[in-house]
């Protein structure tokens, strides 16, 4: 009698060798020798997940796992056509992971600390950083490990800032490797807006690894833009982790317009009373763009709402992928949770796996899910076109009108503005 | 102004019009009735393009050109106009911005300029009042939460504002109360000219007492069977088609 021996070769793939296979051009480390080498020794018992692992079901690693990267160093000459017109504020710029800082423009503001996060003192740093405090999660621990720059923001108790924070994130170079962390933190009654723009120079493949960690202190408000519009060969794997105090309110907005393999990982810690987590999110997919957005939302206390909206468009033989949890915790009553995905396959070859998680362990609690995945309707295409629209455009109407539900949810209309023009130019590939 | 000759078409192998022959000239008001499934959405579905049906032989003429090779969307550029029986409703597509498009890409087919913002807001405010409705409805998604007599109200509201040369009105009197069938039927009055042409497709005839034609045709079983003055749809509603289907089947 025979057998037959499968292995899953990514399994066998181990953390180190990865790590060890980085080319570390100029690498200066955010983080100290002793924080990254107990990182390294906790990475070494790790390995890439594989489909097998429930919370990468559907998204395959392999690109990133069997890559060669290299910290790279690069330069760009002009951020304009990246930059939002007419926002008034900081402007942050990071090129291949390092601070550019011919690009980059303080606005200065009382009550607000903004700067490249190398340059902000230890003890800041392990204080609104997870560094050294996370054990397991794989990507976490990378990003300690090759972090090399990101922005810290602070906001002093009270002050509502006026400016719109701009962090730029560029990659120049083929096989980047790009680590940046990010720390925020919103002091009690404060609040400001930040857009986190990415993008990449055509035809440069590259492995980035973003975490943002953000504090929102009671009664604080903080509104996120996050614009992501990398190319095909650039893989992305980012993460806010997200404390929310009482009375607050966090808004993300994420639009991913371009990459090849996307990864969001939104985690919502709502530990104090009457506040607000919004989450709004577009993705416009083709050829064989990859993008997976997982949010979770722990409703730890009472009288809190959530409201998360995604949708997506997908064409060619993109994938994606929509995960969201809502935990609502013992004693957590009078939580509204809402939450609703929908998509639209513009293809046949075109996939969309899309689930929502509800554990709720309160009783007198409000929560909705809702998940749609289906085409683009073929008679009000006709209709459009029996008024004389062609089917490119009644298309584009279509597609405006599905996604714009999600876009006018934005109040800040330059960025609105931003993400529109963008559209226009994805449109036309779908 | 169209020209229909021996038109045969078929939907998923099983023929439908079976050598439908009809004229209509500008200035001409045509009604077209008949039995269920005699083919009168068909024809209406034949001509403004609906790609689910095959064409097997016959022509239309459409003001010299050939509108079977003419995509949906060159058809309307034309000048050919169906008012839908069932409007569709299109969530988040503003009325107002579906027509500003659908009315550029017009003009710009024809070679003109488009429209400015200005001439086009009092476009849509003198046409809506042909059909009595809301200049609230007009800024709203397409026909979305529309009761029925609004979405045919909006449809001939569409009709005035692309101004074409043949409409075609495909059971726009179905589910419309008796003050909306006055409103609609006026607003059609009010379009008539000596360069259009309106075909109207309808069951019964209680919509030709608002819009009279200047010709009744039966149709029945894939051919236009019999023709006839406007009498002869007050004969049809008075003695049924049972007499139509024993003389023709």
């Amino acid at each position: 009698m025979e057998t037959t021996i499968t292995q899953d070769i990514h399994r066998s793939k181990s953390l180190s060798d990865f790590i060890q296979k980085v080319e570390l051009t100029n690498f200066q480390p955010l983080f100290s020798e002793q924080k990254r080498t107990n990182s390294f020794k906790l990475l070494s018992q790790l390995q890439f997940p594989t489909t097998k692992d429930e919370a990468w079901k559907y998204t395959r690693l392999g690109k990133i796992s069997s890559g060669n990267y290299q910290l790279q160093e690069g330069t760009k000459e002009s951020i304009i056509s990246e930059l939002i017109e007419n926002l008034e504020g900081t402007i942050l710029v990071f090129v291949n992971g390092k601070y550019a800082i011919e690009l980059s423009k303080i606005h200065p503001e009382v009550g607000v600390s903004i700067s490249p996060i190398h340059r902000v003192d230890k003890a800041w740093l392990e204080e609104n950083t997870s560094i050294g405090k996370n054990q397991e999660e794989l990507f976490l621990l990378l990003n300690d490990y090759f972090a090399q720059d990101g922005v810290a923001i602070e906001i002093e108790k009270n002050t509502q800032s006026t400016q719109t924070v701009q962090v730029l994130n560029y990659i120049t170079e083929n096989n980047s490797l790009v680590a940046t962390r990010n720390a925020i933190v919103i002091k009690e009654g404060a609040s400001i807006e930040l857009v986190m723009s990415y993008y990449a120079e055509n035809e440069t493949s590259s492995f980035s690894s973003h975490i943002t960690e953000i504090t929102i202190e009671n009664n604080a408000n903080f509104t996120l833009h996050k614009i992501q519009n990398e190319n095909s060969a650039n893989l992305t794997i980012a993460t806010e982790e997200i404390k929310q105090g009482k009375d607050s309110t966090i808004t993300l907005h994420t639009y991913t317009l371009n990459g090849g393999l996307v990864r969001n990982n939104v985690y919502a810690n709502v530990n104090g009373q009457n506040s607000e987590s919004n989450l709004y999110g577009i993705y416009l997919l083709n050829e064989k763009q990859h993008v997976d957005n997982h949010t979770t939302i722990d409703h730890q206390v009472a009288h809190c709402l959530s409201n998360e909206l995604y949708k997506g468009v997908l064409s060619d033989q993109s994938t994606g992928v929509f995960n969201g949890k809502v935990f609502v915790r013992k004693d957590a009553q009078k939580i509204n949770a809402f939450q609703s995905n929908a998509n639209v396959l513009l293809s046949d070859l075109a996939s969309m796996n899309s689930k929502p998680e509800l554990e709720i362990y309160a009783d007198d609690v409000k929560c909705s899910h809702g998940s749609t995945t289906g085409q683009i309707d073929e008679e009000a295409i006709f209709y459009l076109r029996a008024r004389g629209i062609s089917e490119k455009n009644a298309k584009l109407l279509m597609i405006d009108a599905f996604i714009g539900e999600v876009i006018e949810k934005n109040t800040n209309s330059l960025v609105k503005d931003k993400i529109y023009s963008l559209l226009q130019n994805k449109q036309e590939q779908l | 102004m169209i020209k229909i000759n021996d038109l045969h078409a078929s939907i998923d192998g099983k023929e439908i019009l079976k050598g439908l022959n009809l004229e209509v000239k500008a200035g001409e008001v045509h009604a077209i009735m008949g039995p269920n499934g005699a083919g009168k959405s068909t024809l209406a579905s034949v001509l403004a393009g609906r790609e689910e049906y095959e064409i097997t032989s016959g022509s239309v003429d459409f003001d010299g050109k050939d509108l079977l090779e003419m995509s949906t969307e060159d058809r309307a550029r034309e000048g050919l106009f169906l008012a839908f029986q069932y409007p569709v409703e299109i969530p988040g597509v503003s009325n107002i911005n579906f027509l500003r498009t659908a009315l550029n890409e017009i003009r710009e087919y024809k070679g003109e300029e488009q429209i400015s913002a200005k001439d086009f807001m009092s476009m849509v405010r003198e046409k809506s009042k042909i059909v009595e409705l809301d200049a609230k409805l007009a800024s709203r998604s397409v026909n979305e939460g529309f009761s029925g007599g609004e979405k045919k109200r909006n449809e001939i509201f569409q009709m005035a504002m692309l101004d074409p040369k043949l409409s075609i009105l495909d059971e726009t009197d179905s589910g419309l109360d008796i003050d909306a069938l006055r409103i609609v039927a006026n607003g059609v009055n009010t379009l008539k000219s000596s360069n259009n042409a309106t075909i109207v497709i309808t069951h019964y005839q209680r919509l030709l007492d608002y819009i009279v034609p200047d010709f009744v045709h039966v149709l029945y079983n894939g051919r236009i069977v019999k023709t006839g003055p406007k009498e002869l749809a007050l004969e049809l509603e008075e003695k049924g088609y049972d007499w139509i289907k024993a003389e023709f089947a």
